[in-house]
């Protein structure tokens, strides 16, 4: 090894001297750019919405169920046949499948007729497509009448089989009726129930929690029992004890809000229990003790000071509770507890797919399924979103 | 310890009771009693002596007497293992329940084992694995299991497991070992019928225990004492095992208490639509005819059951997290 090697590189050639010619603004570090500026002084509730859009998977889940609840608007347009309309010449009549190329030509979407035989063996229908007569769907056309949302009589409809023909996208059930548009109705009622039940059970979690959490003492004592007690408790049964309950002689609507009341009061513990512990933790916040020195009243101060605090966790958590809701009215209406015809949700059409026969031949009754699982998902997604956005300084 | 279990037996009792009086009252709420379909049917049959016979069955099932006595009546029965009349067939409930309640609690040990092995394998390989194809299919089927209905996928497995397995389905043993005493074959037959409510049952806790415990043992990978072991030259599964397992593995002895409630209203929906010789299509048929006694019965017992499952829980908890042993033992 040679000295020479050991020697610094030479230098390299000076960049020249560079001064800026443009004024210089001493405080310059501090400002801040458009966009900071934007992200600094948007609200709470602006900052949660940029995070929440960062979550694909939310923002799909919040579309799709924006979809479905709007479709719950307009079911009479979207469901081709009425609720209770039977089709007695197809009982159990498997799915039409839809075609565009009627003998190579293009013909639009069209189905082809359904011819019905009798196995003579099996006693079952054998249901074949006559491919000789194809029947072209209508489009905004006029179809069955029915009332709109049980109010203006119309006969509109976004789709309509051919005037003599007939459309079951999903098949028909045991009375021929029309399984697709009893999904679409029965999504109003399954699609709801889960809403009404949390905003019941998110109002009695305020209410309890809130008291629980803001006097403590007794009254702490005997909500914190209870949420314990609720909480240790397996809630099927129950849930079938206090369903087994409701009169028969109600009507289906007040079986309704009866199903949703008992799934409310078995759900509140868990949020109960987040609103009292938030509220300990804030109650002891300076601002709070600030509040009370001026001499507001308890519900003021819980309700404008403390409660926004945490308000969108708490909104987090009950988007996340909304599937166990759909899910246990689904169960209860299944094992025929839970709503009862002619309220029908997908519960009430899953509860004709009680029996095995149901899945290894008429498969299609099983359909109901698909909804549910989809809103599931997406409830779950969209709640998962919503929990990461709920704190946005985070 | 010891003062905190004896708290804990204690504060059992006044749950219980609170518990049982709810149900009794519930389940005795609509209008009408068990002796009123029966009366109902005798009379569509035609039968002049309907009436009287009314007067009788409601003095047998002492339901002349009002809602309070008929309860305490229950409940120091109950005390002297005494469950009272079914309403069904004039039978003592204990005759009725005794292999139920044994093959439920066996069916639900059974379902727990099984939540805790798929979820712990699935959990630790999702998280030594994250983000490649492995945690992505477990989350996948995690989500499923939360988003199917317990009932559909009962109803699914029962024939895929008729069709392509030959497993034999309803019921939990083959009908020949009905009522016969406990020998290998029935034992083998029991074993082979559990199979699909288990994993029926089984599937919707597993998806969230294993979330869980992918999540915790992530937060665990990411600490220094971690990289610490490693640099130090740790073979990887030790390293595993030894330390942030460790740490991760707490809610799976933790979640007993959310666990053993979400069992059981599974079984009880699962055997239904299995038609299982368990608590749960009793419990169903009770509940439709009113048969308070019965039914009441059947919930006390889902309330001991997870009552003390959830003190197990808590002192196995206890056993196994100093820290909580500790925080116990100098609060309590």
């Amino acid at each position: 090894m040679t000295d020479t090697a050991d020697r610094p590189p030479a230098p390299s050639p000076r960049t020249p001297h560079y001064v800026n010619p443009a004024p210089w603004d001493p405080y310059v570090a501090e400002g801040l750019s458009a966009e900071q500026e934007k992200y600094y002084m948007a609200g709470q509730w602006k900052l949660m919405w940029w995070r929440f859009r960062r979550h694909r998977p939310a923002v799909v889940s919040a579309a799709f169920l924006a979809l479905m609840y709007f479709s719950c608007l307009i079911s009479e347009w979207i469901a081709p046949y009425d609720l209770h309309t039977r089709h007695s010449k197809a009982i159990f009549a498997p799915p039409q499948a839809i075609h565009f190329f009627h003998e190579g030509s293009f013909l639009g979407p069209f189905v082809y007729a359904q011819k019905v035989e009798r196995d003579l063996d099996t006693l079952q229908r054998v249901y074949t497509e006559d491919e000789s007569k194809p029947q072209k769907l209508r489009f905004f056309c006029s179809g069955e009448s029915y009332r709109f949302w049980d109010l203006i009589p119309s006969s509109f409809h976004l789709v309509c089989p051919a005037a003599d023909g007939t459309l079951f996208l999903l098949g028909t059930d045991r009375l021929g009726r029309d399984m697709f548009s009893r999904i679409v109705y029965a999504a109003r009622i399954s699609l709801t129930i889960g809403v009404i039940g949390i905003s019941l059970s998110f109002t009695l979690a305020l209410i309890l929690g809130g008291l629980a959490g803001y006097y403590g003492g007794w009254v702490d004592m005997v909500v914190q029992r209870i949420t314990e007690i609720l909480k240790s408790f397996p809630h099927l049964p129950l849930w079938l004890a206090l369903s087994a309950a409701l009169p028969v002689t109600w009507s289906p609507l007040l079986v309704y809000f009866g199903i949703t009341l008992i799934l409310a009061l078995l759900d509140w513990p868990s949020l109960g229990r987040a609103v009292r512990s938030k509220l300990l933790s804030l109650r002891e916040e300076d601002y709070a003790l600030a509040a009370q020195m001026m001499g507001a009243k308890p519900g003021r101060i819980i309700g404008r000071h403390l409660l926004p605090g945490f308000m969108s966790h708490l909104i987090a958590s009950a988007t996340l509770s909304i599937p166990s809701m759909i899910l246990a009215e689904t169960a209860l209406s299944f094992l025929g507890l839970g709503l009862r015809p002619p309220i029908t949700s997908w519960g009430v059409l899953l509860n004709e797919a009680t029996d095995i026969n149901v899945v290894a031949v008429n498969w299609w009754l099983m359909l109901p399924v698909v909804p549910v699982i989809l809103v599931i998902l997406a409830y779950q997604f969209m709640g998962d979103g919503m929990r990461d956005a709920a704190d946005p300084y985070a | 310890m010891l003062n905190y279990v004896v708290r804990r037996l204690l504060l059992m009792i006044p749950t219980l009771f609170v518990i049982s009086l709810l149900v009794y009252v519930i389940i005795d709420l609509p209008p009408g009693d068990c002796v009123t379909s029966q009366i109902d049917e005798l009379l569509s049959r035609g039968d002049p002596d309907a009436l009287n016979r009314a007067e009788e069955l409601r003095h047998l099932y002492g339901l002349d007497q009002p809602l309070m006595a008929r309860y305490f009546n229950w409940l120091f029965g109950v005390l002297r293992w005494d469950f009272g009349l079914s309403c069904q067939d004039t039978v003592p409930v204990r005759d009725l329940i005794g292999e139920r309640l044994a093959l439920t609690m066996v069916m639900e040990s059974c379902t727990i084992i099984f939540i805790w092995t798929v979820s712990f394998v699935i959990g630790v390989y999702a998280a030594t694995h994250q983000y490649q194809l492995g945690d992505y299919v477990a989350s996948f089927i995690g989500f499923i299991g939360l988003a199917v209905p317990n009932f559909l996928l009962a109803l699914v497995l029962l024939y895929v497991g008729k069709v392509y397995f030959g497993l034999s389905i309803g019921g939990l043993m083959d009908p020949e070992y009905i009522d016969k005493p406990l020998s290998w074959t029935k034992f083998t037959s029991i074993s082979q019928h559990l199979i699909i409510p288990v994993i029926v049952i089984g599937t919707s806790g597993t998806a969230g225990m294993i979330r869980r415990l992918r999540a915790n043992l992530l937060d665990e990978l990411q600490k220094q004492y971690v990289t610490t072991g490693r640099a130090k030259g740790l073979p990887p599964l030790r390293l595993l095992i030894k330390y942030p397992l460790r740490h991760a593995i707490n809610p799976f002895v933790a979640d007993i208490g959310h666990l053993l409630p979400e069992v059981i209203s599974g079984s009880v929906i699962v055997s239904v639509v299995l038609s299982l010789p368990t608590t749960g299509p009793m419990l169903l048929g009770a509940l439709k005819t009113q048969d308070v006694n019965l039914a009441a019965t059947f919930l006390l017992f889902v309330a001991v059951l997870t009552v003390v499952g959830m003190l197990v829980s808590d002192l196995l908890l206890a056993a196994l997290d100093p820290r909580i042993r500790f925080g116990a033992t100098s609060e309590k």
